[in-house]
This record gives C-alpha cells, sequence and structure tokens, in this order.
C-alpha cells in the first residue's frame, strides 16, 4: 500500500526493539473478550486509476452548475471562483497543517486568519469577528445561545423568514438547553411582523435574515430599536454574503451579534458542504463568542506575530463551561473566503453584488411584464418569490431535461404559498438564459 | 547525532498585511460584463460596499504564497500531534473532491440529480457500520465535538422519551474538553471518574458514581493515554444496569480498525473524525467532520435527512417522528466525505487494519526507545500514541515547552504538550502510520539530542526556537490588550 | 513560581480556604486574590467581577479570574452586597500579579454579617493549609 512505508525488514527491527514477535502481539493489551472474531467485510483495495473511474462515473449523474443553468439560491449560491483561489488553497502547508497550536510555525494560517477575521469585519460593520464556524445555521444557534448567557432569559424570537433549515437547527440546539423559540410571522410586503416582536415579552434576542429566505431586504434598524428597548440582543444572520457589496451593513444599523454563511465567498457548493459559518459581534459581546480568535501580538525580538487569544473561553480550559463545545472550525474555508475577499477588492465586491442585482431584477422584470405574479413588492437583493402557473410542474420536469432547473418550489417549506417558487440569479447565468425561463414559463 | 538537523534558516521572506498593500483601482478578479441594464439598488437600503483592500491577481497569488511558507504541514515533515493522527492526506482525495459534479452540485437539486452523491454518502455509512459493528450511521455532523453534540443530544432524547430526565454524566479525568463541553449544552454536570494507577478507568469507581440520575459515560478507547480501556466491557454493563447509556469518543480508533468493533463491546453511540482515522486534511484547524453511528435503540432519534435505498434509487428521508431534528443546514460536509470515501476505497478493509497494526507499532516503538530518556507516565504496551512527560528534565528547569520549541528548531512539529491534564508536563506523540522508520528514528535521535542539550546547555532550549518565522510570541500581551482585527 | 516561604502573607487580612483574601476598612470590607493564587495562575489577563450592588452569600461565585491557559473562580469569603469593583483592572489586570493585597485588590463589600469573618484563617492557619 503506497501509504504505508514499512518494509518487512523495517517491522522486524522495530520488534526486536520492542522485545515482542509479532505485530499482532502488541495488540494483546486488548483483552480477547474485546476482540473482534468477524472479520471485516469492506471492499478490496483499489487503484488510483479504477478508483477514479469510479469515482467519475458517481459524479457524472450529478447536475452540476457548469452544465445546468440552475435557478436556486436558498442557501447555497452559485459564484464563480476565480481559478487562483482553489489554486493558493491548495497549496499544502495551510491544507495538511491542524490548528495553530504552535504559533511560531503557524504564521501563514494565523496571519490568514487575521486577515479574514479582518474582512469580515469591514464587510459586516462589525468590532469582532470570529475565525470561523460550520455553518450559518449552526452559528446562529451558537448566536441564540450567547443571548441567552447573557441576557439571562430563556426566551428567543426569530423570523420565520430565516431558512427553514436554519430553524431547523435552532430547534434541535436550543429545545434541550430549555429555550422557548417564538416565531415571528411574516407580512404582505415579504418581511418579518416587528408589531409581533413588540408584543413580546421577556426575550432574550430576536434573530433576522437579510436578505431573507424571500430575498427581501429588512429593516434590520428597527428590530434593533425594538429588542434594544426590550434590554434583549439584536442578531442578524443572512444566507448571501454578496448583498453586503450593496446594502447597509448590520453593524450600522444597531446589531449586536451577526450569524451567517460565507459559502458565497468562493466556497465550492459541494452538495451543501463544507461551507463557512460568519460568526461577528460589538466588541463588548467578545468574550462571550465561541470558538477560536487569532489577535496580534509581538515576538521576544519585537517582531510583529499573530496567536490564537482569549482562549479561556474555550472547551480545552474552561471545559463545562466554555462558550461552546466548538473545536475544529472551517479554517480552511475561511482561508478561502479571504482570498476570495481578497480578489475582488471593495470594488469589485461592490461591481458583483451590482451585477447580481441588475440580473436578478431584469429576471423579475421579464417575468411581470410576462404576466408572472411576484408577490412581494418589497426590495430584493438576487433572490425573489414568482407565483408561476397552474400546471407549471410539468413544464419544470421539461426544463429538467433541457439542463435547466426552474427555482425552488416553496410549498414545502410553507404550505401557504403551493404554486410559488424562489428563484435566484447571479454573474454566472445569462440574459439568454433568463429570456429562455422567460419564454418556457409562460409558453 | 547522527544524521542532520531539518531545520536550517533559509530564505523567510516578510509579507506585510493585505491592507498594507494593493491600490484603489487594481482588481483581482475576472469581472463577467453585465448584459442587461443597471438597476439602482433602493436608497434607503444601500451602504457603501466594504473598505477591502483593492489588489492584483499576482499580488494575491504572492501574499498567500508566501504566507504558505510560514507553516508547517504533515506534506512538510512529521507531525506527531497526540490525539489528532496527523497522518498523511492522499492527493487522489483530493482529485475526488474537486470533481465538478461533486463540487459544483446545489444541495437542493432534484433527487433523480442527485444520485451519486447519495449513493455515495449511502455507501459511505455502511463502510463505517461495518467497521465498528454499529447499526446506524448519520453523516451530518461537521466535526468531532459536533458529533460529540448530536450523540449526547440523542442520549438526551432517548431518555426523554422514556419520561427521564437524566443530569449527570460520568467524564474521565483522561477525556478532551470537548467532552464536558458537549454535555453542558444538554444540561448535564459532568461527574469526573479518575484514572487508575494502569491509567485506565477502573470498575469500581464507575459503579460508585453511576446512578439512575446519570446519562450515561463518555469513554474515549484507547485514551488519551494511548491505552485501551481494558475494563469497557464490564463499564458498559454497569451502565446498562442503571439505565445508562455508553459514548464512545472515537478520536484515537486509528488504532484499533478491524481488531475491535465498539458496537461489539457495548457502546451505544460513537462519531468518528474523518480528518483523523480516515486522512482527510486537517485544514489549518477544519472543516473536520464528524459521523456518529448509533445502536438499534438510538437509531430512531438519528438527525434528519437519512439516505435510504429503495431498489436502486437512494433518497432523503424526513419522516422520523423521534428523530432529534437537523444538526446542519445541509448534509454535513460532503466534500470530507467524499474524500474518507475515496480513501476507504484507495486502503481496503486490509489495508484498514495494517494502518491500524502499524501505528501501534510506531508508537510502542517510539514509546521503548525513549523510556529511558524522558520519564514515562504509565510503562506498558501502549497503542497508538504515548505520552512522556518533562520529569526527568525538570532539574534542569527545562520544561516540556521548551522542548518542544526545540524541535521546532530540528525541523519537528512538536507533539500534544500539557494534555492529558492527568500527566503533568505532558508530552503526546502519536506519530501515525504513515511515518518511514528512518523518520521515525531520526525524531527520536532528535529527542535524544534535546534531553543532552537539557542537561548541557538548556539555555538553547529556553530561547528555541531561533529558526522559525517569528521567536516566541507574547500570549499575555495579546489576551490582556486584545487586537483581534486591522 | 514562589516557594511557600517566598509569598507574601500580611497579618491585616484573613484568607479563605480558596486562596481569597478579605480585609476590615471600618464597616465595610476588601476582597482580593492572595498572593499563592495569582502565583499559581501566572500572568492574569482579564478579571470578570460583579456589578455595584449584587449581593452574594458566603461560599458564592463573584467573578472569575483568567491567565493565558487557565481560568479560576472566585467564591465570596463572606456575604455581603458589593458596594465597589476595582474598575482599573479592566485596563490593567496585571495588577493581581504585581500587588495582589494594594492595588490589585478586586471588590468591596458592605457585609451581610460581619462576624463571618471571624471563622477566616489567619496568616498562620493558612500557612499551615499551604504547606499541607
Amino acid at each position: 500500500m503506497r501509504y504505508l512505508p514499512h518494509t518487512q525488514e523495517d517491522i522486524k527491527e522495530m520488534l526486536s526493539v520492542i522485545g515482542v514477535d509479532t505485530v499482532e502481539a502488541l495488540f494483546d493489551a486488548i483483552p480477547a473478550s474485546c476482540r473482534t472474531t468477524k472479520p471485516m467485510n469492506l471492499p478490496a483495495a483499489m487503484s488510483e486509476w479504477d478508483l477514479n473511474a469510479h469515482m467519475d462515473a458517481l459524479a457524472a449523474t450529478m447536475a452540476s452548475s457548469r452544465e445546468y443553468r440552475v435557478f436556486i439560491g436558498a442557501g447555497s449560491y452559485n459564484h464563480y471562483i476565480p481559478s487562483s483561489v482553489p489554486y493558493l488553497l491548495s497549496r499544502s502547508e495551510f491544507a495538511t497543517a491542524y490548528t495553530p497550536y504552535q504559533p511560531e510555525i503557524s504564521q501563514g494560517t494565523l496571519q490568514g486568519i487575521y486577515e479574514f477575521q479582518t474582512l469580515v469585519t469591514r464587510l459586516l460593520g462589525m468590532e469582532v469577528a470570529t475565525a470561523s464556524h460550520y455553518d450559518g445555521a449552526t452559528g446562529l444557534s451558537e448566536a441564540l445561545l450567547m443571548a441567552v448567557r447573557k441576557t439571562k432569559k430563556k426566551k428567543v424570537a426569530v423570523s420565520a423568514l430565516c431558512h427553514p433549515f436554519h430553524r431547523e437547527v435552532l430547534r434541535t440546539y436550543l429545545g434541550p438547553a430549555g429555550v422557548e423559540i417564538v416565531e415571528l410571522p411574516y407580512g404582505q410586503d415579504g418581511r418579518t411582523d416587528l408589531a409581533a416582536l413588540e408584543a413580546l415579552d421577556d426575550v432574550a434576542a430576536v434573530a433576522v435574515q437579510s436578505p431573507n429566505f424571500f430575498g427581501v431586504v429588512e429593516h434590520l434598524n428597527e428590530f434593533s430599536d425594538a429588542i434594544h428597548a426590550k434590554k434583549g440582543l439584536m442578531i442578524a444572520s443572512f444566507t448571501e454574503a454578496i448583498a453586503w457589496g450593496l446594502l447597509k451593513t448590520p453593524g450600522s444599523q444597531g446589531v449586536d451579534i451577526v450569524a451567517g454563511d460565507g459559502q458565497s465567498l468562493g466556497i465550492p457548493k459541494a452538495f451543501g458542504g463544507p461551507g463557512l459559518g460568519l460568526l461577528a459581534s460589538t466588541k463588548a459581546l467578545m468574550r462571550q463568542l465561541p470558538g477560536r480568535l487569532v489577535g496580534t501580538t509581538t515576538d521576544l525580538d519585537g517582531k510583529r506575530g499573530f496567536v490564537l487569544t482569549l482562549a479561556a473561553r474555550e472547551q480545552h480550559i474552561r471545559r463545562e463551561k466554555a462558550t461552546s463545545n466548538i473545536c475544529s472550525n472551517n479554517g480552511l474555508c475561511a482561508m478561502n473566503a479571504a482570498m476570495y475577499m481578497a480578489s475582488l477588492g471593495g470594488s469589485g465586491f461592490k461591481r458583483l453584488a451590482q451585477i447580481n442585482h441588475n440580473k436578478a431584477e431584469y429576471l423579475k422584470r421579464q417575468l411581470m411584464a410576462a404576466g408572472v405574479e411576484i408577490p412581494f413588492a418589497s426590495p430584493t437583493f438576487n433572490e425573489f418569490v414568482a407565483k408561476f402557473p397552474q400546471g407549471f410542474e410539468s413544464t419544470y420536469d421539461r426544463l429538467l431535461s433541457s439542463m435547466v432547473v426552474a427555482g425552488l418550489p416553496l410549498g414545502r417549506f410553507y404550505p401557504e404559498l403551493e404554486g410559488y417558487y424562489l428563484l435566484c440569479v447571479t454573474e454566472t447565468l445569462s440574459k439568454t438564459d433568463m429570456d429562455q425561463l422567460v419564454k418556457e414559463v409562460t409558453e | 547525532m547522527s544524521g542532520y538537523s531539518q531545520g536550517e534558516s533559509g530564505l523567510i521572506l516578510n509579507e506585510p498585511l493585505l491592507w498594507e498593500k494593493g491600490k484603489k483601482g487594481r482588481c483581482g478578479f475576472s469581472l463577467p460584463a453585465c448584459d442587461v441594464d443597471e438597476v439602482c439598488f433602493d436608497e434607503a437600503l444601500a451602504g457603501d460596499g466594504p473598505d477591502f483592500p483593492d489588489l492584483s491577481e499576482v499580488e494575491v497569488v504572492r501574499h498567500y504564497t508566501r504566507l504558505s511558507t510560514w507553516n508547517f504541514g504533515v506534506d512538510t515533515g512529521m507531525y506527531p500531534l497526540g490525539s489528532c493522527t496527523m497522518k498523511y492526506n492522499p492527493k487522489v482525495n483530493e482529485r475526488q473532491a474537486g470533481l465538478t459534479g461533486f463540487a459544483d452540485a446545489h444541495p437542493l437539486l432534484p433527487e433523480a440529480r442527485t444520485q451519486g452523491a447519495l449513493k455515495l454518502m449511502y455507501d459511505l455509512e455502511q463502510f463505517l457500520k461495518e467497521l465498528t459493528g454499529m447499526a446506524a450511521v448519520t453523516l451530518q455532523p461537521a466535526a468531532g465535538a459536533h458529533g460529540e453534540l448530536t450523540g449526547i443530544l440523542m442520549m438526551y432524547a432517548y431518555h426523554k422519551k422514556r419520561g427521564e430526565i437524566r443530569t449527570k454524566m460520568l467524564v474521565p479525568d483522561t477525556a478532551h474538553g470537548t467532552n464536558p463541553a458537549s454535555g453542558a449544552l444538554c444540561g448535564y454536570t459532568p461527574v469526573p471518574v479518575p484514572v487508575s494507577e494502569e491509567g485506565i478507568m477502573r470498575v469500581e469507581d464507575v459503579r460508585e458514581r453511576m446512578d439512575e440520575e446519570t446519562a450515561g459515560i463518555m469513554v474515549t478507547n484507547p485514551n488519551t493515554l494511548g491505552l485501551f480501556e481494558k475494563n469497557i466491557r464490564d463499564i458498559c454493563a454497569i451502565v446498562h444496569e442503571k439505565g445508562g447509556l455508553v459514548y464512545g469518543d472515537g478520536a484515537n480508533l486509528n488504532a484499533v480498525m478491524g481488531y475491535v468493533k465498539m458496537g461489539e463491546i457495548g457502546v451505544d453511540v460513537m462519531h468518528f473524525n474523518l480528518h483523523k482515522t480516515f486522512s482527510t486534511p486537517h485544514g489549518g484547524g477544519g472543516p473536520g467532520s464528524g459521523p456518529v453511528a448509533v445502536n438499534d435503540i438510538l437509531a430512531p432519534f438519528l438527525p434528519v435527512p437519512r439516505v435510504e435505498k429503495e431498489r436502486d434509487r437512494y433518497r432523503l428521508v424526513t419522516t422520523y417522528p423521534d428523530s432529534i431534528g437537523r444538526m446542519m443546514t445541509f448534509y454535513g460536509h460532503f466534500g470530507i466525505l467524499v474524500r474518507a470515501y475515496s480513501y476507504i476505497l484507495s486502503m481496503g478493509g486490509e489495508g484498514l487494519k495494517e494502518a491500524s497494526a502499524h501505528a501501534v507499532l510506531n508508537a510502542n516503538y517510539i514509546k521503548e526507545r525513549l523510556k529511558d530518556t524522558f520519564h514515562l507516565a504509565y510503562d506498558q504496551t501502549c497503542m497508538h500514541e504515548c505520552v512522556f512527560s518533562d520529569a526527568n528534565q525538570e532539574e534542569f528547569g527545562v520544561t516540556t515547552l521548551d522542548i518542544a520549541k526545540r524541535l521546532i528548531d530540528y525541523g519537528f512539529h512538536p507533539p500534544t504538550i500539557y494534555f492529558p491534564l492527568v500527566v503533568h508536563g505532558a508530552l503526546m506523540i502519536e506519530p501515525t502510520e504513515t511515518e518511514t522508520k528512518e523518520d521515525i528514528d531520526h525524531f527520536i535521535n532528535t529527542l535524544k539530542v534535546i534531553a543532552r542539550e537539557a542537561k548541557e546547555s538548556p539555555e538553547l532550549l529556553k530561547n528555541a526556537p531561533i529558526r522559525s518565522k517569528v521567536r516566541r510570541l507574547d500570549e499575555t500581551a495579546a489576551a490582556r490588550k486584545p487586537c483581534l482585527s486591522g | 513560581m514562589k516557594e511557600i516561604s517566598q509569598l507574601v502573607l500580611p497579618e491585616d487580612v484573613k484568607y479563605a480556604t480558596g486562596h481569597e483574601w478579605a480585609r476590615e476598612d471600618g464597616d465595610e470590607v476588601l476582597i482580593g486574590l492572595a498572593d499563592y493564587a495569582q502565583d499559581q495562575l501566572g500572568d492574569i489577563v482579564f478579571v470578570e467581577l460583579p456589578q455595584v450592588g449584587d449581593s452574594f452569600d458566603k461560599g458564592e461565585e463573584f467573578g472569575t479570574v483568567e491567565s493565558v491557559k487557565a481560568v479560576s473562580e472566585l467564591y465570596m469569603p463572606l456575604g455581603g452586597e458589593v458596594v465597589a469593583v476595582n474598575e482599573v483592572l479592566e485596563d490593567d489586570p496585571g495588577l493581581v500579579n504585581s500587588d495582589p493585597y494594594g492595588q490589585g485588590w478586586l471588590i468591596r463589600i458592605k457585609p451581610a454579617n460581619l462576624s463571618e469573618l471571624e471563622g477566616l484563617l489567619d496568616k498562620s492557619a493558612y500557612q499551615d493549609l499551604l504547606n499541607g
């Protein structure tokens, strides 16, 4: 086996140093009653050549966004990834290192993550960002747990327009912790109902997604004012990070904690993961944040360097009293996002967001002109809801066979929206793609 | 010393921070032309856009290339970080994860268009079941600690379903910090179980502590001293007798593949660290992947969605009334699952067993050759790792930290230090199966040289490292005045 | 780390078994961390203190001290209401290391029952505790 270097001679020499005759004898440390007697029924080793053929065949069954026109976002977005980014990311000094416990030989990772934290604070207008979390849903769960710890209140309000899967994860995380989740309904404008929050008492926090699951931009500042009046914390979430190229930052709208998905920042969709959880807060909440943080310092010669810091919050020191159980995060995905943000730059980021907006608005307007109902009139970013004509299911299937995925049916998530679809357009779809969709839908 | 030092002073290039470079107006990205009309965004909602530096592609490429040269990875050299299983990360696995069909697949595509990914997940679940003798697997958890949380949530749901709220969890002194922290999220107060003179848990100690208010026990086996918990069967029986469940932390599974099936010895639920045992890259701290396997009684509580097979079709199923729910937005770290699947197929069943055999051989070889130099906390046959301490060097005023830093100068990544907590000044060495005998010998000889230096010229250790990009860093200053962004 | 004989142990304070000290000051009591504890923890990087007006019983946790690689809870040597906290520590937590009985004090309380002070250890009893 090419990954196992020992020759028979090596093994013999090592055994003689240890003073046993066989490798099997080392396993005598395990009582016989614990040893398995059954053979492992696993496939025999494959050659690299056969393995590649096998994997190619599996991958070939997938509707990749390179061949298909996929009009779905809903938490995973198809953006163009510059060739330089995966190339740099494959530097094995980054990929094959572990957590930078030895900072003197991990300055590459540490400076890279420090830069990532900085870019995230600038993107979101926040004061502190962590070195990453698993994804938006788990980050949002941690954000709500932070608020519960900080305010010592056991009730949270969550918008019905937070991603449905995020809300499911919240229920998994918060249920056993005894936290009550109150869902805020949405109004006819496709925005979260502020009055429903105002009617609540004793809430630790409110979580509002913007752009929300319908693509609609929320008035985060109004929710901040309302929750602060109740001495609770304002939490903003998002799934489409590119939106912040055009929108007012959460930080400028009084938000205390931001939890979002960073997959849009140059990370492959990869059938849902690994993505990237972004978690940021005000400085006042810094010591409540879960997970790793990188900070600057100096070495013995006074030279600038970077270390993991504020570790006393974490499980390896504080154990059951830690701010979270997280250990491994999504570090390489954070590097990936930083490389992507650096490649775009501030000017490029803004322009890319504008192109996304232009395209989605084009499709929205063409559909409206063709008589398709757009139920929510509020401003959206690169996603919006449309009601397709009766009997559209067969059109959907026909489009699928011609390699077009015509949006995400919403009835599964919101029963009252049976027949409505969530459509997403990014810079990767052309006018021709959109014109074709409009033509097919309205034919 | 025979041989050579791998650490030599060479050309180390400086590189400023991203925003100390660049000029407004540059762009390292091929922005597409816009083939539709410009539409102004609603002014009341619009912001200024992020204050990022503008850089050309070359600047970005050089920046990260230079940064990478300040890092040490498994591809750089031996990385014997105990309990982290820093084995070689095969390159063919990267190819598979990068295939367009996988990398470029949206998670919400119609099922008929994702059969390959679902089949891969289904088959990987079967492999992990077979390796452990468990009944069912979820691939959803994002990392080991996330797997622990998933497992404990299932234990909690199981007790709740039986009308019981239990409040305590037995956790051995040798456990990773994630164990008590994961338990705390379900309100479990950890009850420590001490380690015996033999370095393992005693049956009596578990019997004394286990009661009907205790949800169960979290066991890492082999434990973090690298020792097999020989009493595991009896311990499991006691816990089960009191209605509790046994959680197996799979961090050290690399020691026993093909030798022990956790499902056969009484473990009810366990997690895997695909980034340890199954060779996926650690990525400077992630992404990992922490699938969880359960026996029959816990299977109804697994997270949704679950992958199921009906004739030759694969489906994602969510209709399990007792499920704890969803643990992540989508289906877990699929890209990592692809790599682990590729690894298992490359190794085959026999290859995995051989990997465990060689991992154990290497650790025992190191233990045997160094035990006259460094104090060995528990002198007995170890599994895949061995734990020394700085007790022999204490008289020279040299600590574990100094030894670790000196190893850097010689071109090795240091072992895990100061863990497990039960060994004062621990040096926890896990060589893994992928190191050659020459490299292992070189590592051993280097540690012997360092032990001699500790005696003869301890300042060499106190001042180490001197050949790295930076010297020892002031962690106190970093924590007193945190500067977390620029 | 210091030998027991090197520790500074003033006579004018009483010690708790958790290594906090208490010093009577008029009808109030000043509370801090003993030399032994600060020395064991090493460089202190952060002190988390309660708010003025909070009340705690004897033995209740009132805050934490953090060093780079350890964290330790602080327990009330006697019960009472917090009337002042040492705000200087926010910017300069190292004072707990450099001047544990002076500028590095933690909180000032109005004791609920001053006689609880009598139950604490004097210098020689505390020394015995340290010597085990």
